[in-house]
């Protein structure tokens, strides 16, 4: 089926929906949560959870009202994600559950009198749809040419999934559009990477740098709640933003710089720490490799020559070194995370992974401790049958840094004239909007169009989903068991999700959908348990821990089995690098062609009457998934564009009008978007929340509220590491009413 | 006994956390709030203060609302907290109009509302649903007639202001600066 594919509003839901939807939908009355509702006990009556509202899972407890109703979500105590309290988020996520806007049944892309409709499917007509051309594709191309995008904790069912039929071209935007770089740094430096939620000790810091970092506007739970002790105990904290954000209202030192040229800050701290004896001689010689050549790199990167480049007085750059010093080893330079900004992010992702080792605080109190994870048995499955090319075959040669597979090099090899070495043919789309995830949307949509199938599984409406030949309803993490969340932390620990209610309207949790669809695929074998609690239940009896137990507890936490959290003294440590040492130097990245050291390289600058496009989060939203979410919008219900007072006084433009974005490639904003005059931003770049500007109608709460960035990045500045998208390289100008009558007259 | 919150404006990061377990906890409709954030950011880019606050009733002392209700809805109980009782209140929105902290906002069902500390969760021991889920902690909550109290600590170790004093309804909620 390559005809062409019309985005679909999924609008053709019927009458039986409607019912279905006014049912769902009496939270917003104000009957809302009916009366009576009594505390329920400690132990009773509360249903564990952990949070898939983001990234960071923290756990938690549903209570309901007598009458059955999910009445909130409260934080549990005994975790280290959360420590009893939850983001505003997860405190939010019953809006999730009660969002009339849902997917509510399986839709299949069909014609009617020439135009492209969805019509409801039966579950297990909608699978066979999806197995039949599973099958044709592989054995027209090869399994390989089924891609999966996939994101958050129903991942793993459809990563089995995907290597039992025999394709490892699965990828997560996490990576490339995000993380990717930051993590290929801290494994070239350190041979490990700071993990998620991250490693940093900032409860312990006297020293937290956040280069762009926006803590507190990313509400990455426990990193927020530890900022808050830090400041509690007198930590000093350095802001590196060209933006006054929330934790550079709570800095000593921000730094106001110009945009796209930290490297040269990052690179003159390294002089001053350097020439000044201001590193830990003692773990610098005892750990690292490549000293003498950093020094000599950075020998003419002085205040003075980053003043020029960043705007930074030399000054403060001296003062913010020595203070780093001050502090050492417990000082971190918090490491970021999203950090495709570009293109040359994995190397300053890696000066600031050396940054960090100049002082000594990888492993240390303060700055990053080492994690402990509990290693859960798994079963055994038969071996996946070994796939015979890989996302990196397909254009063989880029990015050779990248450990994990790259979205944009899958979405390059589905369209025919990039001549990739062999064709994708199918997506599965799983809990990833991937319209207003990966940047460049045209290229997304071509590629889109020469797919012989598309598959969406998703909670809400989203964009992808009215690019899909067939959308499968996801339920709530609120309505389903998920795999245990293991993520390593100061000590090792697990954390149950199960159901609260019933799956609302026709839903499936995320295990079903796969493995049924393995069923059809003749793949039962590596699905051999039913159910996903049965898998749960088998992996902590073997453990000699139990389901029943944790139903009671939510979390269970366990001792390390070794002191180690941090470095001891004197300690011989080998580090997971080629040389076991922490490279400064990297002759991995000379090995691949690329600089060893980090150098400094200018980006392009705004033309004239054009700003820098800077985009970031908001605390009560993740992304473009919560945008619908009525408790969180709410709170938030539209993003605005951020204009310094001097440019809205040229511009004419006042707060709160709307005015729409052009790109310096024509590229103009969908929906108008309102003006924020506020002095919190530089001169020479607007800023906007990320996830806003939806245009899937079906949601209709965000719908055409607020501008999308991801619209206006069409120029990305890819990473040559690790294929990173860049995206902080795209130019808008602003588009008024007035400006409008100006060009007319 | 005498209620009183405490909310250090350099902690706080305006995350809107309060606001939602709030109106989680209080079956609060969705388009209303019982609790608040405001931001006030002072000088000229690149010199810059910013002040967040989250804001509620103030359970003054010396309440214009109780003195303004007409029927004896908005009243003092346990601990100085200033409450409405729904049965009693006939919604004529005077005590909205006598409020300098515009804390109070007109129910869907027919009455005023407004932050009552979660005097439901007090009478369990439990602190108020915002200060419990606040991620940074930037909220103290406690009585101030016990000096080994949350709010009474932070109050004797830390400078703070209180809003609009000269309105002279005395407080409660006082702001760490």
């Amino acid at each position: 089926m390559t005809s062409r594919r019309e985005f679909i509003r999924i609008s053709f839901l019927g009458a039986g929906a409607l019912a279905l939807g006014t049912g769902g939908c009496r939270i917003f009355g104000t009957d809302r949560l009916p009366g009576g509702i009594t505390d329920p006990e400690n132990g009773k009556g509360r249903i564990p959870t952990y949070c898939e509202l983001c990234f960071w899972k923290c756990a938690g407890w549903v209570y309901k009202t007598p009458e059955g109703d999910i009445w909130k979500i409260v934080g549990n105590d005994d975790d280290q994600h959360c420590n009893g309290r939850l983001c505003p988020r997860g405190t939010g996520g019953t809006g999730m559950y009660y969002d009339g806007d849902r997917l509510k049944r399986p839709l299949i892309r069909t014609s009617q009198r020439g135009k492209q409709v969805f019509r409801e499917a039966e579950w297990d007509e909608a699978l066979a749809y999806i197995a039949v051309r599973m099958k044709k594709i592989s054995s027209e191309y090869g399994p390989e040419s089924m891609a999966l995008f996939t994101h958050g904790s129903g991942s793993s069912n459809f990563i089995n999934l995907f290597r039992a039929y025999g394709s490892a071209n699965i990828a997560e935007p996490s990576y490339a559009q995000c993380r990717g770089p930051r993590d290929e740094a801290f494994i070239a430096t350190f041979g490990e990477e700071v993990y998620s939620p991250e490693i940093t000790d900032i409860r312990d810091t006297r020293c937290l740098v956040l280069i762009g970092s926006h803590i507190g506007e990313n509400m990455h739970n426990s990193q927020v709640q530890e900022m808050s002790d830090a400041i509690d105990k007198g930590a000093v904290i350095i802001t590196v933003d060209p933006r006054f954000s929330t934790a550079a209202g709570k800095s000593k030192y921000w730094l106001p710089i110009k945009p796209a040229t930290d490297m040269a800050l990052l690179l003159a701290w390294m002089h001053e720490i350097i020439y000044n004896d201001y590193y830990d001689r003692k773990y610098v010689e005892k750990y690292c490799l490549g000293f003498d050549q950093l020094k000599a790199h950075v020998r003419d990167f002085t205040p003075e020559w980053a003043h020029g480049i960043t705007t930074i007085a030399p000054d403060i750059i001296r003062k913010t070194a020595r203070e780093m010093a001050n502090a050492s080893p417990a000082v971190l330079v918090h490491p970021g995370r999203h950090v495709t900004w570009y293109g040359d992010d994995t190397q300053r992702s890696r000066a600031i992974a050396i940054l960090n080792a100049l002082l000594g605080s990888w492993g240390r109190r303060g700055g990053f401790y080492r994690p402990a994870r509990y290693e859960l048995p798994s079963p055994v499955l038969p071996a996946y049958p070994e796939p015979s090319r890989t996302w990196a075959d397909l254009f063989p040669g880029k990015y050779p840094g990248a450990g994990l597979p790259v979205t944009n090099a899958l979405i390059d090899g589905s369209i025919p004239e990039n001549n990739p070495a062999y064709p994708i043919k199918g997506w599965i789309v799983n809990a990833c909007n991937l319209m207003l995830t990966v940047p460049d949307q045209a290229k997304t949509i071509k590629a889109i169009q020469n797919l012989d199938l598309v598959v969406a599984v998703d909670t809400m409406p989203m964009e992808i989903t009215g690019w899909a030949d067939v959308v499968l309803p996801e339920c709530t993490y609120l309505e389903r068991y998920d795999v245990l969340r293991t993520n390593p932390h100061r000590k090792p620990a697990i954390a149950l999700r199960m159901p609260a209610a019933e799956p609302m309207y026709d839903t499936r949790p995320g295990y079903r959908i796969a493995r049924e669809l393995a069923l059809k695929l003749d793949l039962e074998p590596w699905f051999p348990f039913e159910k996903q609690e049965d898998l749960l239940d088998w992996q902590l009896k073997q453990a000699g821990l139990s389901l029943d137990e944790l139903k009671k507890t939510g979390v269970k936490n366990f001792e390390r089995e070794n002191d180690d959290i941090y470095i001891g003294d004197d300690e011989e440590v080998e580090f997971p690098t080629d040389s076991g040492k922490i490279e400064l130097y990297s002759s991995y990245y000379e090995q691949m062609g690329f600089d060893p050291l980090p150098k400094y390289t200018p980006h392009e600058e705004p033309p004239e009457g054009y700003y820098r496009l800077i985009y970031g989060r908001a605390p009560m939203h993740t992304f473009s998934r919560t945008s619908n979410n009525p408790n969180l919008t709410d709170l938030m219900d539209e993003n605005s564009v951020w204009v310094n007072p001097k440019v809205a006084k040229e511009w004419g433009m006042v707060n709160d009008q709307y005015i729409r974005l052009k790109n310096q490639d024509d590229v103009v904003s969908e929906f108008p978007v309102k003006v924020r005059v506020t002095e919190r931003i530089r001169w020479d770049s607007v800023y906007m929340v990320h996830g806003f500007g939806h245009a899937q109608k079906q949601m209709k709460r965000c719908f055409g509220k607020g501008a999308s960035d991801t619209q206006l990045i069409t120029r990305i500045m890819t990473d040559p590491v690790m294929g990173g998208t860049g995206m902080r390289g795209n130019f808008v100008t602003f588009i008024t009413e007035k400006a409008g009558k100006e060009a007319e007259s | 006994m005498r209620y009183a919150m405490a909310a250090d404006t350099l902690k706080c990061v305006g995350c809107s956390d309060c606001v939602v377990a709030c109106q989680a906890e209080n079956k609060v409709p969705i388009g209303y709030c019982r609790d608040w954030i405001v931001e006030v950011t002072d000088g000229t880019y690149p010199v810059l203060e910013m002040e967040i606050r989250s804001e509620r009733c103030n359970h003054c002392v010396n309440a214009p609302c109780v003195r303004c209700c007409p029927t004896g809805a908005s009243r003092y109980i346990e601990g100085g907290i200033v409450v409405v009782v729904p049965d009693k209140c006939i919604g004529c929105g005077a005590c909205i109009a006598s409020c300098p902290y515009d804390a109070r906002y007109p129910h869907p069902a027919g009455y005023v509302d407004k932050c009552t500390f979660c005097a439901h969760r007090i009478k369990k021991g439990m602190d108020p649903a915002c200060v419990a889920v606040c991620p940074t902690k930037c909220l103290y909550f406690g009585d101030l007639h016990d000096p080994n109290s949350d709010v009474s600590q932070v109050l004797r170790k830390r400078k703070h202001k209180t809003l609009v004093p000269e309105a002279g309804t005395d407080p409660q909620l006082y702001f760490l600066i």
